[in-house]
């Protein structure tokens, strides 16, 4: 192997003939640090893996953006992702990046030439952006997953129920922002279209805050429920909530609210001219 | 152009808009409809917007016009069908339909509309015998 000025590259030299006894130190000494929660067998064959990708590499630059890097950046990603899924830290995946370091000085400490010191410290370096590579991928790989259970319960805290023939409720719980009112108002909409219902309850008891922007939201649903020509109602206004709207001066105009889901069903039915009433009691039973 | 359709069925007109309207469809459409009111007397008038999927701020304006022009003749405006991207997109534009009255479907507006003019010769509708009873 040469370097880039055409000196040979000992060190890339010393790595390729001693494979696999710096494998297997490294495989020794990341394998302590993982404490047995992968079989050596296993961190033995990922390790080679990388091992293998990072052969060509190490005559470069410690900057990652070279071509022929992205086979390795690809192996180290895959490395993270899995070892993230497998429940190890990112801590210990990067020290299992680092080990290699120990077990390349380890080698070359005999030799002390001033021209294998500047390698194995590049080397060291080109180690060190790998271990954050990995870093980044977990972080990524998070991030991911996180905006994936985001949308899940976007998608499963907007129950729209149907309490009555005619009559759709639904019970909002947490917070309120632009992206979920949006999804709210789209799924009552389609139900009310769907189902022929001319009555929709939109009950907040669940909300913990109420501030101008939802109210807006909530306002913006009742009227395109109107223009589709139906009525909407909201129910389950706190105390505290009722407080804080009166406080900030919010208009519901002549938007029908009311204390609790009881009273606004009652309502609606009242509207659709149902009559509930108490029969004479079982007594018998 | 395309012109909108308007049928005559007892003492309503019913619009049924089945063509992605274009402003000159609608000003078409208006002066169509105010003819017809007038000539034939009618009392109501039904416009189904259930195949429309996409609207602007004149077409919103076009419904509380065309209420206020039928209001003229003492006849009613019932929107019927709107979907609900729509009821958004109108919601959004800031734009309220004045005093047209909506509808779900076809159906339901057309017994809206029969309410009101019964309710305005002075007469009761039996409307409300559907009733539920509940033993609790």
């Amino acid at each position: 192997m040469v370097a880039e000025s055409g000196q040979p590259h000992r060190l890339a030299e010393v790595l390729d003939a001693e494979r696999d006894r710096l494998i297997g130190r490294w495989t020794e000494l990341a394998g302590s640090a993982l404490r047995g929660r992968l079989t050596t067998v296993e961190l033995e064959r990922d390790l080679r893996d990388l091992y293998g990708a990072l052969l060509p590499v190490v005559t470069l630059d410690a900057e990652l953006n070279q071509a022929e890097s992205a086979d390795l950046k690809a192996q180290l990603a895959d490395l993270s992702r899995s070892r993230a899924r497998q429940g190890f830290s990112p801590t210990e995946t990067a020290s299992s990046v680092f080990a290699l370091k120990q077990a390349v000085s380890e080698l070359t400490a005999k030799d002390d030439s001033p021209e294998t010191f500047r390698e194995v410290l590049a080397f060291s370096a080109l180690l060190d952006t790998l271990g954050l590579w990995t870093f980044e991928t977990y972080a990524a790989a998070r991030e991911e997953l996180i905006k994936e259970q985001s949308e899940q319960l976007l998608e499963l805290t907007t129950p729209v129920v149907k309490l009555w023939e005619g009559v759709l409720a639904v019970p909002l719980v947490g917070t309120l922002d632009s992206a979920r009112t949006q999804v709210v108002m789209e799924k009552l909409l389609e139900a009310l279209v769907e189902t022929g219902s001319e009555h929709a309850i939109i009950d907040i008891t669940g909300v913990l805050a109420v501030d101008t922007q939802v109210a807006q939201h909530l306002l913006k649903t009742v009227v395109a429920a109107r223009l589709m020509g139906a009525e909407c109602i909201i129910s389950g206004i706190r105390p505290q909530i009722a407080q804080t709207i009166v406080a900030l001066g919010i208009e519901f105009g002549d938007i029908t609210t009311k204390a609790t889901l009881a009273d606004a069903l009652r309502h609606t039915l009242q509207r659709e001219g149902v009559v509930v009433s108490r029969g004479a009691r079982d007594r018998t039973r | 152009m395309d012109r909108v359709p308007i049928l005559k069925i007892g003492d309503m007109l019913l619009v049924s808009i089945q063509i992605d309207l274009q402003d000159q469809s609608v000003l078409a459409l208006q002066e169509d409809l105010a003819e017809k009111i007038s000539t034939t007397g009618a009392s109501g008038v039904v416009i189904d917007i259930s195949a429309v999927e996409i609207v602007d701020s004149f077409i919103g304006r076009m419904f509380a016009t065309i209420a206020s022009l039928s209001k003229l003749f003492d006849a009613e405006t019932v929107v019927v069908g709107m979907r609900p991207a729509v009821a958004i997109t109108l919601v959004e534009l800031g734009l309220t339909l004045g005093d047209v009255r909506t509808a779900l479907d076809l159906d339901r507006g057309i017994a809206v509309l029969q309410s009101l003019t019964a309710r305005r010769r002075g007469e009761s509708v039996g409307q409300d015998d559907e009733s539920v009873r509940v033993t609790g």
